[in-house]
């Protein structure tokens, strides 16, 4: 049985370790291509170690590309609707999750609601609405909707506060005469702590990663976030099969992410606990 | 009513208003104004026209929709390939293993990476002559691979390849949630009962998986039915006789490339109408097969 058992679990290691060297491949291919001249990387057969190599794509597309205002672009988006964003969905998950007041349950149905309207349903009244504000090609049209809370971040919030934050203690905060709002700030707020902290990690990365709403919006390059910037390099930036410029680029991209990931993981981690969705 | 209720109820109200303005602001005004769109012609230069139902007549004679339409369903594949996928690894997980979670962290990995780059990446690894991907298929196998995003049919395998690759990692964190929500009381009964290993698979692990089951198939279709950003990288102007253009790409060209404003929306209502019957379709059913606790 112990025979087995070790006989068992060896195999699922080995399929594991396959399987992980294929998850890992096209990152190794990447960083490998990135690193090869342009005249070697159509060696047949292919070279994992690349001999020569160089860092020059990297230099290369970091000055042809203004790739520094892309990570500067990309960066204003994230920290302004995160710090206002998250604020204000925990305002209204505390005011859902702690109070009673009229309509309450219609009002959050109707946000509800709004997870179901496809973006690209919306996105073109919202375009049209922004280009008659002049907002068109400035990042305001990536901001200003995120502001007012995102529901999916509310929704999150207010199953946390209903069971870790204990009624008891709000209303020992009313007795000590403290308002509304300071209960919120300084009781439920420094609870929710982890749940913010889950939520930030998850923001940042459907913030940094959007595509769709940046390249609808911003025109010039200088204006652009990362990806926007990236996704337009073969056309504007580089030739067609210039890969190790083009690896170089998408690995520029890819890095920022993964730092935030391995520092945030167990967030991540916490976020899928949280919701609930465990069944 | 005292006043202290009173005050509180404000300040709950309060606290609820930017939401609930967002709401209205970029939610239920564009997507009034969507569907009054859906019925004019407006290129947003000369005037709008009111045109009737005849955006829809156009769009029912539209080559391109049909294509668009039948390339999104066919990438629904992507869904029950990634369950199977995620839930092996899951299960291969699920053990008390060293250095599990260095293999959920390499998973993952993908999930987290911007789309972008993961397209443009995948651009190069499914390059017809130099690519890693049909280098390996012409060492293995002594053949030339297939011209994966130049052949209309290999197009959209293409995209469930990468989508395999870009989601497995996601959907398997889930499993693995919900294999450890499933009490180990359950195991041990269908032991004494003697039941075989691929039994306690079908008639224990499985069932007790289904509200997994749910979420990611309600989620894929919503996810499946958006995407965009890989055809846009992969399939430039739809790809090889548009066979990698999805219906969101669609409504982007048509919108942000022609400036059919009154016809792209009228593509995204559909769009929107279809989501939300496949997500009814989909609630109606789940009380027959989901398993609620």
């Amino acid at each position: 049985m112990a025979r087995e058992r070790r006989l068992m679990n060896s195999l699922i290691y080995v399929l594991l370790l396959a399987g992980s060297i294929v998850m890992l491949g096209p990152l190794a291919w990447t960083l490998s291509t990135s690193l090869k001249t342009q005249q070697h990387v159509f060696d047949v057969p292919p070279q994992w170690i690349p001999k020569p190599s160089t860092w020059s794509n990297y230099t290369d597309v970091w000055s042809k590309a203004p790739l520094l205002h892309g990570f500067l672009n990309s960066a204003i988006v994230v920290v302004a609707v995160l710090s206002v964003g998250l604020f204000v969905a925990s305002m209204a998950a505390y005011s859902f999750a702690k109070f009673h007041f009229p309509f309450k349950e219609g009002i959050f149905l109707a946000l509800l609601g709004t997870m179901m309207i496809p973006y690209s349903v919306v996105m073109i009244p919202q375009y049209i609405g922004f280009s008659e504000l002049g907002w068109v090609d400035t990042l305001l049209p990536l901001i200003v909707p995120g502001l007012f809370g995102n529901i999916v971040t509310i929704f999150f919030f207010r199953q946390f506060m209903q069971g870790s934050i204990p009624n008891d203690l709000i209303d020992a905060a009313k007795i000590d005469g403290c308002g509304y709002f300071r209960t919120f700030a300084t009781v439920a707020l420094p609870i929710a702590k982890p749940a913010i902290a889950a939520q930030a990690a998850l923001g940042f990365m459907g913030i940094w990663n959007d595509f769709m709403g940046p390249l609808i919006y911003l025109h010039t390059p200088e204006r652009q976030t990362i990806q926007v910037l990236i996704a337009s390099m073969q056309s504007n930036y580089i030739s067609t099969s210039n890969y190790p410029s083009l690896m170089a680029a998408s690995l520029i991209a890819l890095v920022p992410v993964i730092i935030v990931f391995f520092m945030a993981q167990r967030y991540f981690i916490e976020s899928l606990a949280i919701s609930g969705i465990k069944g | 009513m005292t006043g202290y209720r009173r005050k509180e109820m404000l300040w709950s109200l309060l606290f609820v208003t930017p939401p609930v303005l967002g709401f209205l602001i970029f939610g239920l005004a564009p997507l009034i104004s969507s569907l009054g769109l859906s019925f004019m012609s407006w290129d947003m230069m000369s005037p709008a026209k009111f045109i009737g139902l005849d955006n829809f007549g156009k769009l029912a004679q539209d080559e391109k929709f049909y294509k668009s339409m039948y390339n999104t369903f066919y990438l629904l594949l992507g869904i029950p390939l990634g369950m199977i996928a995620a839930m092996a690894l899951a299960l291969m997980m699920n053990r008390p293993l060293k250095g599990v979670s260095l293999f959920r962290t390499i998973y993952y990995i993908p999930v987290i990476s911007p789309i972008i780059a993961v397209s443009l990446l995948w651009q190069w690894l499914l390059n017809y002559d130099y690519g890693i991907i049909n280098e390996f298929i012409w060492k293995i196998f002594g053949v030339q691979g297939p011209n994966w995003l130049g052949d209309p049919n290999w197009v959209k395998p293409s995209f469930l390849l990468m989508g395999l690759w870009g989601g497995v990692g996601g959907t398997m964190v889930l499993y693995l949630a919900g294999l450890q929500g499933i009490s180990s009381s359950y195991y041990e009964a269908a032991e004494v009962d003697g039941a075989k290993r691929w039994h306690q698979f079908r008639f224990i692990t499985l069932p007790l998986l289904s509200p997994i089951h749910f979420f990611v198939v309600v989620m894929g279709v919503i996810g499946t039915f958006q995407s965009f950003s890989q055809m846009y990288i992969l399939a430039a102007d739809g790809g090889p006789e548009y066979s990698g253009a999805t219906i969101v790409y669609y409504i982007f060209q048509e919108a942000f490339k022609y400036f059919n404003m009154g016809f792209a929306s009228s593509v995204a209502w559909v769009l929107g109408v279809i989501i939300f019957i496949l997500t009814l379709i989909q609630f109606r059913f789940s009380k027959r097969w989901v398993y609620q606790d």
